[in-house]
């Protein structure tokens, strides 16, 4: 049987256990996979959210998948309107948010179209049965209705009359007419944290705190939640309960984050290590707008957020803020890292500290704005006119973010260089719980800033620190330290316009050794390898999740192989030629079209085998290890 | 301590063509720089691409010299971060009104606290004489042998359409109505926009000639000045007055005085400077200069800075501990 464990704990007990509670029947399991589907209004994101905040704070590990349609609505009812939120819980450290669900909840005939192919044969259908009419089952394109055909046969099907469970549990709330609907997400929720033995205390204290201010709603979603979970004790049709236990996580305060706070969170704590104001640049844009939304509610921590008129203007201000001393960050998606290349290599050739956030998403163009991509890894890297070279790193899950963005920091600034942190929609949304870091173990970061004259009792801005090769940074407002920079190419030292050729290559050469220096300064890329391998498996960014539990995977089948992320991708880490020499082959797995394979063939002259693909999904942890055990030939 | 105009002057060779009006303009600005009461460390100057552009450098401040057409949103982000720099932009107008038009009309709208100084020659000069998005229909270039089809814009009648709280125009040639307005310009908190009509000898020589010739200007040239009544000719024989609701020109002996527009230059409403910005549409025949329009408008930048500091009143400092379990927390032992 498949499993996503991670290898470093032991294989848990297959999970099966059956007891019995009160004459309900008790699966035991070590883990379960539960989607949630239904139209985009029917607040599935809402549901899932809770369920995984519920099962966050009952202690089991979790990950989730969030998937929404680029349509803020869909036309009701279609398939293009459909919205899911994939969780996987488990009582061990589970990397993935799970291959295929075991519970299925599928609030209309369009999200059971979507869905239903991906459900385990055993697995268990929650139905919002008066959804199934003509005109829905028409929109969904069924001919027949599934609900009586016999597509559902062999699953665990519950067929429940949500909406009338719903309008009956909410009267008396003060809501009435369509809005009375709106809380059949907290029924099906209700009913789900009773099947998982779950109270419903986590969530309602939740409601009471979201909605306090609109009585009416509040009550409504209260009621639904708690007639959802008595649904779930009274019909004897529901003989069957799940339960996940705790898992043992180790030892530490845990919380539950998207990968799109932990970077902001990670950007504030960078501005704070600093001691530089943080100034946010943004233009929105999916799935990135939500660093945004989040770094807007921390002006406390003195920061700045600027909504600019385009992704251009958002990078030109970033800059701006930057030359007047802020730690200076401008996030985006692919087609604005497009927009921004211009103004990335200004701040590259004035060595200006920059941050560049880019959250992939699939491409090129518009593409598919909600779905996760790693297709941007080459714009990062080589995307610029001229010899623009800078450093590139990317976060490879969502808490991850928060240590990737203080890193993106300190290089930037030590360095003074734009740097570009990579993420994707799927690190973005998605979240896992956290071990919190001893914030105030976390080290300062150090500032290069001109104190005074450094030539006699003149100041040049481009006289450098010989050990890092990086300039001095002289904010306005020092007296003496006036200066200009600029886009045109500059004297060494001086930093006057200068069209010497030597002197074009003297800078040229400075700049792009002082970003390759960079890899004397990072972590060397760690290589798990218990058995000797011959066979390594290379990621980068979120691939992460699913390369490591597909290596564990094909370990416990009794393949050799080799596991090691990168988290530096240019410049890479210094011990890369020794790592990829190691080994007689290399598999990259990537979502696009074999980039950084290309990367690695390219800068070491070494043999890769590229699995990629670019399906708008995250690998599943199956695929990975299916394809390992295809190349061991097992 | 007093600066001279020396201490605005950088060692960097200047190098615009011999007789170009930039070096009016330079010769103006640092006269005026060193006659305020500002230190020469909290003002930055920042440009994009042309001719105009390479102002900075010749500044003794801090300064920018950026990419085509981003100054002014490279500027936002300079005023954003430290409202109390005296934030200063320079561009041409290919830079502003053409490849930079958008962060032009966005800067002016937010009402960011710097000064743009827009050096229109009607003409790119660096890129050697193409039309402009200021150039005249039918203007013949490189780029537009059988005469330009491409209408222009009126940069003053731009900027108050983009809710420009200060706007004005004036001429390279006039070193004391430069003078004038970059006072008024400096002295507005907000963004300040000056049209400054400058002459490019080499690839539009003579395009103002008709606000800068002696024979010509007095007929051409209405002086703009808050309270006046618009008047102006050599014997100030001519007057503007409303006419249907749009401004016109007419003798002033015909007109009864109270027909006479008095220029109000503080009206909360931009009707009527944009009435009077469209007296001209380009330095041809009668053509206002001066103040056209100047209130006050809260300030983006003060905006964001006050947020910030009520923000921290009210919550205290923030604090990474509570920062990262803010959104609850459970313990594993």
């Amino acid at each position: 049987m498949d499993s996503d464990h991670n290898p470093v704990n032991p294989l848990p007990e297959a999970p099966g256990v059956t007891g019995t509670n009160g004459g309900v029947s008790v699966d035991r399991t070590d883990r379960m996979v539960i989607r949630f589907a239904g139209d985009s209004g029917d607040g599935m994101q809402l549901a899932g959210n809770r369920f995984t905040d519920a099962a966050a704070i009952f202690g089991n590990d979790l990950a989730t998948l969030p998937t929404f349609p680029a349509e803020i609505r869909a036309p009701a009812g279609t398939l293009p309107g459909v919205s899911s939120f994939q969780l996987q819980i488990a009582d061990w450290d589970i990397l993935t948010p799970g291959d295929r669900p075991g519970v299925l909840v599928a609030m209309n005939p369009a999200a059971l179209k979507v869905h239903l192919r991906d459900l385990r044969e055993d697995g268990i259908l929650l139905i919002n049965e008066e959804a199934f009419d003509e005109r829905n089952l028409h929109k969904a394109g069924f001919e027949t209705n599934p609900l009586e055909d016999g597509t559902l046969t062999g699953f665990d099907v519950h067929r429940v009359p949500m909406e009338t469970l719903t309008k009956e549990a909410v009267k008396g709330s003060g809501v009435s007419g369509r809005a009375v609907l709106r809380s059949k997400n907290f029924l099906a929720l209700g009913l789900l944290l009773w099947m998982f033995g779950r109270d419903t205390k986590v969530t309602a204290d939740w409601v009471r705190k979201k909605f306090g201010r609109i009585e009416p709603v509040m009550n409504a979603n209260l009621a639904a939640l708690k007639a959802g979970y008595n649904y779930g004790i009274t019909t004897e049709s529901f003989a069957r309960q799940i339960e996940v236990r705790p898992a043992t996580l180790p030892p530490g305060t845990y919380t539950n984050v998207n990968g799109n706070a932990a970077l902001s969170w990670g950007l504030v704590a960078a501005s704070v290590l600093s001691g530089l104001p943080l100034f946010y640049a943004s233009y929105p844009i999916t799935p990135a707008s939500e660093i945004l939304h989040e770094l807007v509610r921390h002006r406390n921590f003195g920061v700045k957020t600027f909504q600019a008129e385009d992704e251009i203007a958002a990078a030109g201000a970033a800059l701006g803020a930057a030359f007047a001393g802020s730690l200076a960050v401008t996030g985006t998606s692919g087609p604005g890292l497009s927009l921004k290349g211009e103004t990335i290599s200004l701040a590259m050739i004035t060595e200006m500290p920059m941050i560049i956030v880019d959250v992939q998403r699939g491409g090129p163009s518009t593409g598919l704005p909600t779905k996760p991509e790693q297709s941007d890894l080459f714009l990062a890297v080589w995307g610029r006119h001229g010899e623009s070279p800078l450093p590139v790193i990317a976060a490879s899950s969502p808490s991850d973010a928060f240590e990737v963005a203080i890193e993106a920091a300190r290089i930037a600034v030590k360095y003074m260089t734009p740097v570009i942190l990579l993420s994707d929609g799927y690190i973005a949304t998605g979240s896992e719980p956290w071990r919190l870091p001893d914030i105030a173990s976390l080290p300062r970061l150090g500032v290069p800033f001109a104190t005074g004259p450094n030539a006699g009792d003149k100041f040049l801005p481009y006289l450098r620190d010989l050990q890092t090769m990086s300039r001095r940074w002289a904010i306005p407002g020092m007296p003496g330290l006036e200066h200009r920079i600029g886009g045109l190419e500059k004297e060494e030292g001086t930093g006057n316009v200068s069209y010497d050729p030597d002197n074009h290559q003297l800078m040229t050469d400075i700049r792009a050794w002082k970003v390759a220096n960079i890899a004397n300064d990072i972590p060397e890329v760690e290589v798990d390898d218990p058995d000797g391998a011959d066979l390594l498996v290379l990621s980068w960014g979120s691939t992460y999740s699913a390369v490591k539990a597909g290596v564990g995977n094909a370990r416990r089948k009794g393949a050799k192989v080799a596991y090691a992320r990168i988290r530096y991708l240019s410049p890479f880490p210094p011990n890369m030629p020794t790592v990829l020499s190691s080994y007689d082959q290399v598999l990259i797995p990537e979502m696009n079209n074999g980039q950084l394979s290309r990367m690695v063939k390219a800068e070491f002259v070494r043999p890769v085998i590229s699995f990629s693909k670019v399906e708008g999904v995250p690998f599943k942890f199956g695929e990975i290890s299916a394809k390992i055990m295809e190349i061991a030939g097992r | 301590m007093s600066y001279t105009r020396v201490d605005f002057q950088t060692d960097q060779e200047v190098r615009w063509c011999p007789g170009c009006g930039d070096y009016t303009i330079l010769a103006a600005v640092q006269n005026f720089f060193a006659g305020l009461d500002i230190k020469r460390e909290n003002v930055v100057f920042v440009s994009g691409i042309g001719c105009a552009a390479r102002f900075p450098y010749y500044m003794n401040t801090y300064g920018m010299h950026a990419i085509h057409g981003r100054a002014p949103a490279i500027a936002t982000g300079v005023a954003v971060a430290n409202p109390a720099l005296s934030v200063w932009v320079v561009g041409g107008d290919g830079d502003f009104l053409s490849i930079g038009g958008n962060h032009l009309i966005h800067a002016l709208r937010r009402n960011i606290d710097m000064t743009l100084l827009l050096f229109n020659n009607q003409i790119y000069g660096l890129t050697k004489g193409q039309y402009s998005p200021t150039s005249e229909p039918g203007k013949t270039t490189k780029s537009s042998p059988g005469g330009s089809i491409d209408y222009p814009f009126n940069p003053v009648s731009l900027a108050l359409g983009a809710e420009a709280t200060f706007v004005a125009r004036t001429l390279d040639m006039d070193r004391n109505h430069t003078t004038a307005m970059l006072k008024a310009a400096h002295a507005h908190r907000g963004s300040a926009l000056i049209e400054i009509y400058q002459n490019c000898n080499v690839f539009n020589d003579k395009a103002f000639i008709q606000l800068t010739g002696k024979a010509e200007r007095y007929a051409n040239r209405i002086d703009l000045v808050h309270g006046q009544p618009v008047v102006f000719g050599a014997d100030k024989e001519k007057a503007v007055v409303w006419d249907g609701g749009r401004a016109t020109i007419a003798d002033r002996n015909s007109v009864h005085p109270s027909q006479i527009i008095v220029h109000d230059a503080h009206a909360e409403d931009a009707s009527a400077a944009f009435a009077l910005s469209r007296l001209a549409h380009g330095p041809y025949g009668p053509t206002p200069l001066g103040i056209f329009r100047d209130v006050y408008r809260p300030v983006y930048d003060d905006a964001l800075q006050e947020a910030v500091t009520r923000s921290t009143a009210a919550r205290g400092s923030g604090d990474l501990g509570k920062l990262v379990t803010s959104l609850g927390t459970w313990t594993v032992e």
